[in-house]
């Protein structure tokens, strides 16, 4: 893929929410304000990884806060391209390149924006290869690479940059200003060269969520299955087809947790699934037994349509596939495993892979 | 005694009810003139069963008119959207997502200004009154005769809608009508503006079709008061209609539910209507339809209006029967409204699901001789299909695990058998053909609260409870009998990544509406 038009939006956004394993939010608001930024400034142009120079600036931008703020107060789309040039100022850099930090519904179309408007090229990749909650996890903490300095930035037209001793605390001070910005900001950070992108990124995810979202689209068309469609473009396994027979949610600490049972149909009969998660899908049960955990993916698909489903949207009645797919391999390592393992969610658990359970 | 008119499309469905009873009930095609036709159709209930007009306590119509109206894009008035929430928002200003055609026809003009909440209300920005009154010249300047006002967060506080809508009132003069967004959609800013938009589309139209109905009623000597149904199955006024055109949009299917449900005597059920070509399967909790939580397109327009969740399968009376190898199928492909052509029983060449019904011996139309050779099997199987299917519908539908019972209607209801697999017993209630106007006529009167609430820690009873209140005085207020209204839908979601457990809160009161003397 070498440039993104507003006639992939569709395809990116739903590739996106299937990669962001139920969190990520409704991604219409995002998908809009791209097509308009698209609209008006024409194509993005896509570069891979691997062709990044190794001095490249490059900059990450994404949205922080609650996805269910943000349907109701719009982010501007200025307040995209703002903070990218606020954290460039910062540090002294012209940017060159824009990144993508995390795949999931809103956090895919915000960076087309900031491309869009600064005329710059856009990475295909990002910094996770899924969606995860905390802003410190991502594959460049992994390779040591600082979130801050970071900028943040809010509609009204207040911006601030963190520079901060970790990337725990650029999580935690970003989050309080978040709250204080009204609950929706858009943050540019994790500045790095070409060649720190080259080492940290999961390449190739843009390309990949378009895949999977035309993917879906072919298959419909086709009168194949989607599910088994994503299942391969995934290379990952379907771990059980059921309805959705309870679905329990409470709120503690900020974020929405809850477990979700889906009664085994089909192939699945007799069977029982429990999905835990925290805004994300994070562990997979099979009558009791773990299946597959964070960081591997767990997604939720309508059986039918394929359609990715949000936490927020499962309800008691629906048809879903449930499967998993590998997480980059970089995720598995000890220090992965600490970042986003199961048991930093609170699940006492040795982390169980996609392939592994059969 | 009690008038409920159904005001359709195609047919006009009118019924006198003294409590439950049905007294009378007729059936007739909508006239292009609705004063005249609803005259017509009072006539037709006196003729059928004479009637005091003193007697009458109250008249209730569902119509389809304004949704009508929009989805054929004509009487709209010219219209202006005007959206409080600068700086926030200013890159998708309203109208944004709107087909151009549906602009054009409302002559749709679009205005930015500053306010706006956050969510736990704060101000985004203050209101900027010199601002709103050079916008309102300029919609003097552009004719614009109805105005929807928006603002960022007006769920959590209505405070700058109000005093916008004070100051255009005062700019503008009363002529022009103005639509506030708070009163009319949930959280959700673009989805609830074009809700807005739609309804003050809506407000030069409503005020003439009420004129008229309410015309109608009174020349024929019923003095009681006029109320329109709204999209979840309760009551407006003839003053609320007016300023709230919008909120008729679903009625038609809420109302045949509602009514499939009294007649069958059951308040928790599901609904299934089997028609020629499609059934449409809904859920009634406690006699109010469960609500679809997904945006609805109207007319290309994407809303969130509280319409009824329903799930329409390929399944009608129609529907082509085929044999493949072993496998029998049923739909989705129909012969439609071609039935009564094509269906063998009537002497065509196409085996239909009535004609499967009809070598059953469960419906006696047409020929049965002509069916006389259906294979039995077949017979057995495509029945089996249908009942299956059917089954499968009210389960997706089914919101808990409880079983829930069948109401059925629709001509080609003959196709269900009394039990459907999942030990799902079918009813089937007499008058189904008039159902949408005892929904009607059987309607109560509703308050809702819908809102996001930060709960302090210990203060969760508090804060619900004061939910449920505020839900309970918008019923009173709008015309509840104080004694009978209850809480009928409570939900609350915790919204991730806020802090201080904010929470949203939907909580909707009915209670029976408090009839005059009569």
């Amino acid at each position: 893929m070498t440039t993104l038009t507003a006639a992939e939006l569709p395809a990116l956004a739903r590739g996106a929410a299937v990669l962001g394993t139920g969190g990520g939010g409704d991604p219409h608001i995002g998908r809009l304000l791209a097509e308009q930024a698209l609209r008006v400034h024409g194509a993005v142009e896509i570069v891979s990884v691997d062709d990044l120079p190794d001095d490249a600036c490059v900059l990450p931008v994404a949205m922080m806060g609650a996805p269910t703020v943000m349907v109701e107060k719009l982010p501007s789309a200025d307040q995209i391209a703002i903070a990218v040039q606020t954290l460039a100022k910062y540090v002294g850099k012209t940017p060159t390149h824009i990144a993508c930090i995390e795949a999931g519904g809103v956090n895919s179309t915000v960076p087309v924006i900031a491309a869009a408007q600064l005329g710059l090229p856009l990475v295909d990749g990002d910094g996770m290869g899924r969606a995860f909650p905390e802003l410190q996890m991502v594959l460049p903490t992994l390779s040591g690479i600082e979130a801050t300095p970071m900028s943040i930035v809010d509609e009204k037209g207040n911006r601030g940059v963190f520079d901060t001793i970790s990337n725990q605390w650029a999580e935690r001070l970003a989050r309080s200003a978040t709250v204080d910005m009204g609950c929706s900001a858009i943050v540019s950070l994790y500045a790095m060269t070409g060649a720190e992108a080259r080492e940290s990124f999961v390449p190739g995810t843009l390309s990949q969520c378009v895949a999977l979202g035309q993917a879906i689209d072919d298959a419909r068309r086709s009168l194949a299955d989607p599910v088994a469609a994503v299942v391969d473009r995934l290379g990952g396994r379907l771990l059980h087809v059921g309805k959705v027979v309870d679905v329990q949610r409470r709120t503690t600490t900020g974020f929405a947790r809850g477990d979700a049972t889906v009664d085994g149909l089909d192939e699945s009969l007799g069977r029982l699934l429990v999905l835990r998660f925290q805004n994300e899908h994070l562990v997979a049960e099979i009558d009791g037994a773990a299946v597959a955990t964070t960081p591997d993916l767990i997604i939720v698909l309508d059986s039918e349509s394929g359609e990715p489903i949000t936490t927020e949207a499962l309800r008691y009645g629906h048809r879903v596939s449930v499967l998993a797919a590998p997480a980059d391999e970089r995720w598995h390592s000890p220090a992965g495993i600490d970042l986003v393992g199961p048991r930093y969610f609170g699940y006492d658990l040795d982390p169980i892979r996609a392939l592994e359970v059969v | 005694m009690r008038i409920g008119i159904d005001v359709g499309g195609t047919n006009t469905d009118a019924v006198l009810l003294d409590g439950t009873t049905v007294l009378a009930a007729n059936k007739s095609a909508t006239s292009e003139d609705v004063t005249a036709g609803i005259i017509d159709t009072l006539d037709r209930l006196q003729a059928e069963r004479a009637f005091d007009p003193a007697q009458v306590q109250a008249v209730m119509i569902g119509t389809t008119h304004f949704i009508n109206a929009l989805v054929e894009a004509r009487r709209l008035a010219p219209t202006a959207a005007l959206r409080l929430g600068l700086p926030a928002t200013a890159s998708l200003p309203p109208l944004v997502d709107w087909p151009s055609r549906l602009v054009e026809a409302v002559k749709g003009r679009s205005y930015l200004a500053h306010g706006g909440h956050e969510f736990d209300g704060r101000h985004i920005a203050e209101l900027d009154e010199d601002e709103l009154r050079r916008h309102a010249g300029d919609m003097v300047a552009h004719g614009v005769r109805s105005v929807a006002i928006s603002s960022v967060f007006s769920p959590v506080s209505n405070e700058f809608e109000l005093r916008a809508a004070e100051i255009l009132r005062s700019e503008l003069g009363d002529d022009v009508a103005i639509s506030l967004s708070h009163e009319i959609g949930r959280i959700g800013l673009l989805e609830r503006e074009n809700a807005t938009i739609i309804n003050a589309a809506l407000r030069e139209l409503a005020a003439s079709i009420v004129d008229g109905l309410a015309g109608a009623v009174a020349g024929h000597g019923i003095a009681a008061p006029l109320y329109l149904s709204q999209n979840d199955g309760t009551l407006m006024d003839v003053d609320f209609a007016r300023r709230y055109p919008v909120a008729t949009f679903a009625s038609g299917p809420t109302n045949s539910m509602r009514g499939a449900a009294l007649l069958s005597g059951l308040d928790t059920c599901a609904v299934v209507d089997v028609g020629g070509t499609t059934s449409d399967v809904g859920v009634l909790t406690h006699g109010f339809p469960r609500e679809a939580t997904t945006e609805v397109d109207v007319a290309g327009v994407r809303t969130n209006f509280r319409m009824p969740d329903v799930l329409s399968i390929g399944i009608g009376g129609g529907s082509l029967v085929a044999e493949d190898n072993d496998l029998v199928t049923v739909g989705p492909r129909s012969v439609g409204y071609r039935l009564t052509e094509e269906a063998l029983v009537f002497g065509g060449t196409t085996l239909t699901a009535t004609d499967i019904a009809v070598a059953a011996g469960w419906a006696s139309v047409g020929s049965v001789d002509a069916v006389a050779d259906l294979d039995p099997t077949l017979v057995k199987a495509a029945l089996a299909r249908v009942a299956a299917d059917i089954a499968d519908a009210v389960e997706r539908m089914r919101t808990s695990p409880d079983p829930l019972p069948v109401v059925a209607v629709g001509g080609g209801s003959i196709l269900l058998p009394d039990d459907l697999p999942g030990s799902l017993a079918v009813h089937r209630p007499d008058h189904f053909a008039v159902a949408n106007a005892i929904g009607a006529a059987i309607a109560q009167v509703g308050g809702e609260v819908d809102r996001v609430y930060a709960i302090d820690p210990g203060r969760r009873d508090a804060v619900v409870d004061e939910a449920r209140q505020e839900a309970i005085d918008r019923a009173i207020a709008a015309g509840a009998d104080p004694a009978q209204v209850r809480i009928v839908d409570f939900d609350e979601v915790p919204i991730p990544y806020l802090p201080g457990n904010a929470t949203r809160i939907r909580c909707k009161a009915v209670g029976d509406l408090r009839l005059g003397q009569s």
